[in-house]
């Protein structure tokens, strides 16, 4: 028989050892569960593909999509022929004609319309008398307008276009909708004020002395790179958004792992040998890091590739990679702390299973993924500021769409490995504690 | 080798102690059977000499060794063998005993080597690279004991190693068992197979209600309860015959 291996002195480099044959387990557990595997890499990339289409056309100025909209012209004026006009050209609208503001406003309360929009009766005629009357009353008082004693002001009552929007419609699409009616508005009053001063003026309509068009112009100015405007797109926008909810949703297969070794005995054997929790984690670490970056090299792949293929933008990496993989690296071992840490404190699989899952969906809407950040109330944008979801999502935009260096990210990643290092410990020591002896 | 002084342990919320100040001297070569009904306290007493669990009070030394000051030290030394089949359903019997052997310590050559020689013992060898899912339970049940001995243990602690199987995997875990404790291994196991224990153990404790009720050698147990012709009757005089249905 040989000599017993207890009666041998340790030799160094044995919790190496541990480790690479914890890791080694952890790789073979996970490529003998080919299905988890198809999950943990299919459904990612299902997600960004999906999310990419949909939110594609936002991001497009021209869009190949036309919103139906009811319009209910009772004033069949200049006015309302100026918003038919100005409505059509937009390219946003499909106009459809409808005789009666009831039938309308069923047609979009039951859902079958997103919106319709009401031209009250006499709306030129009334905006032109008010337009009148206010350029009169202005002339009169520079002493140009004759007989002004006499003439006692007619009141012109209000007029109102009304909008009718269907219960399901989203607030910022409406929000958008009546911005933009009240910019066209303000626009076809403001150009029958310089009309009626011109008339008043005694001006030829052919030779107009007013410019209409805007004096104030506004112009973007995007991050450039060698001499090159950056023009974000909805795939520069999603893949980093989307890569990091996917890494995020590692914490789930993760935190069951832990639990499956809890209940089939296995853990109960690990904690009667001489080997570490830390080294057990370690092993998982380690396999599961692997599988967040090949989920991230895919989701790139799919950006690249794929996108132009299917009528996508695609993803522009060029000089990007190593931080990008920087990012990634780091976004995973945050994902990968807190998963283990659910794992340790969780009893059971269905407690970790829901409760992994509902986390990382909150965390992606406090790290801005869904709703940006800067629109969140201030309470939530102080806790959007502690979400390690928002420290990755901010990295990977740092270095998809703002362009800039390393130093840059230095502070997101190390509040990313702080985050991991935290939620190891934690899961470590109450580890300890639960089988302290 | 192992002495408990005083040992206890009551559960969170449990009305009565499962393990209540048990004394126990379990010298060097022995086999020591801990036989008793179900909830008898068997299970708890071996998870805390195992370091599974933290008694309430009282205190138990191995080689001389305690889990407070010497954790590592005593899990080199003693094995374990739980009642559950605590190997990775997906592995091998092979990569699951190298992982566990990899845990204390044992690499390369040897670890292969041994693992080897013991799924022969165990006639196990053709079936090594097989996943063990697909194992019958007395398969498990042998690979269950190969994982707990790999690293040749001084003391080894099996809770029902023997539950559950048939007669032929039942003998050669016993066979191997009797063979581990020539070499030099000390064994201290639970078992309801009161003709099992009668035979292998060269020692047996009888618990009930987390007490010991009675200890000694089995044939003196038998030859000291009158009427007694094995130790079945020895434990029925001792323990009684009411259930001990408890929750």
């Amino acid at each position: 028989m040989k000599k017993y291996f207890w009666q041998k002195p340790a030799k160094p480099f044995a919790t190496m050892h541990k480790l690479w044959a914890s890791t080694y387990k952890e790789m073979l557990l996970l490529i003998r569960d080919l299905g988890g595997i198809a999950i943990l890499f299919i459904m990612p990339l299902l997600l960004l593909i999906v999310i990419t289409l949909v939110q594609d056309s936002t991001f497009k100025t021209i869009s190949d999509i036309k919103i139906p909209v009811l319009l209910v012209d009772n004033d069949k004026g200049e006015v309302s022929k100026n918003i038919v006009e100005n409505l059509s050209e937009s390219n946003s609208f499909e106009i459809l004609q409808k005789s009666s503001e009831e039938e309308a406003k069923e047609a979009v309360f039951s859902g079958n319309y997103q919106l319709a929009i009401v031209i009250p009766e006499n709306l030129s005629a009334s905006l032109q008398k008010k337009v009148d009357q206010n350029v009169e009353g202005i002339l009169s008082k520079f002493g140009l307008e004759e007989d002004t004693l006499a003439v006692v002001k007619e009141v012109i009552p209000q007029k109102e276009v009304r909008l009718y929007f269907d219960p399901a419609t989203q607030v910022s699409f409406k929000s958008s909708v009546k911005n933009g009616i009240d910019k066209m508005i303000s626009k076809i009053e403001t150009q029958s004020i310089y009309k009626a001063f011109q008339t008043e003026l005694g001006e030829d309509d052919a030779e107009p002395i007013f410019e209409t068009e805007s004096f104030i112009a506004f112009k973007e100015i995007l991050p450039t790179k060698n001499n090159e405007e950056i023009i974000p797109n909805s795939a520069q926008h999603n893949v980093p958004a989307w890569t990091l909810f996917a890494i995020f949703f590692i914490i789930v297969p993760l935190s069951i792992n832990l639990l499956k070794e809890k209940n089939q005995g296995t853990f109960v054997r690990l904690r009667t040998t001489p080997v570490s929790y830390a080294t057990v984690l370690g092993g998982k670490t380690i396999v599961y890091l692997a599988v967040c970056l090949v989920q991230f090299t895919l989701m790139l792949l799919v950006g690249i590739f794929l996108f132009p293929a299917i009528g996508l933008p695609g993803v522009d990496v060029s000089g990007k990679l190593p931080m990008l993989y920087l990012v990634a690296l780091f976004s995973g071992l945050a994902a990968i702390g807190l998963g283990l840490l659910i794992g340790t404190l969780a009893k059971t699989q269905e407690q970790a299973a829901p409760f992994g899952a509902t986390s990382v969906v909150i965390l992606a809407a406090l790290g801005g993924v869904w709703v940006p950040v800067f629109v969140m109330p201030k309470f939530m944008q102080f806790v959007s500021k502690i979400s390690p979801m928002n420290w990755g999502l901010e990295a990977f935009y740092d270095v998809f769409l703002r362009n800039v260096g390393f130093v840059k990210i230095l502070p997101e990643i190390s509040l990313l490995l702080l985050f991991f290092l935290t939620t190891i410990i934690i899961a470590i020591i109450y580890n300890r504690r639960k089988n302290a002896l | 080798m192992i002495e408990i002084n005083q040992l206890s342990k009551k559960y969170k919320g449990a009305e009565y102690f499962s393990v209540k100040d048990l004394n126990l001297k379990v010298e060097k070569g022995e086999i020591y059977g801990l036989l008793g009904p179900n909830g008898a306290g068997k299970t708890t007493l071996i998870s805390m000499l195992t370091s599974l669990l933290k008694p309430t009070s009282g205190s138990f030394t191995i080689n001389g060794l305690n889990f407070k000051e010497h954790k590592n030290q005593l899990k080199q030394l003693i094995g374990i063998v739980p009642q559950e089949y605590a190997l990775y359903p997906t592995l091998t019997a092979f990569e699951n005993l190298e992982y566990f052997g990899s845990m204390y310590g044992i690499k390369g050559e040897i670890l292969k080597d041994s693992i080897n020689e013991h799924l022969e013992i165990m006639g196990l060898s053709k079936f090594a690279n097989k996943k063990t899912d697909t194992f019958s339970g007395g398969m498990k049940r042998r690979v269950n004991l190969i994982a707990g001995i790999l690293h040749q243990p001084k003391v080894l602690f099996l809770d029902e190693p023997t539950v559950g199987v048939d007669v032929q995997s039942k003998n050669v875990i016993i066979d191997h068992l009797k063979l581990l404790n020539k070499q030099g291994t000390t064994i201290v196991y639970t078992s309801h197979h009161l003709n099992e224990a009668e035979f292998f153990c060269t020692h047996v404790a009888i618990i009930d209600r987390g007490e010991i009720i009675v200890k000694g050698v089995p044939s003196q147990l038998i030859k000291n309860q009158p009427e007694a012709k094995n130790l079945e009757e020895v434990f029925l005089a001792k323990t009684g015959k009411a259930l001990r249905d408890h929750a």
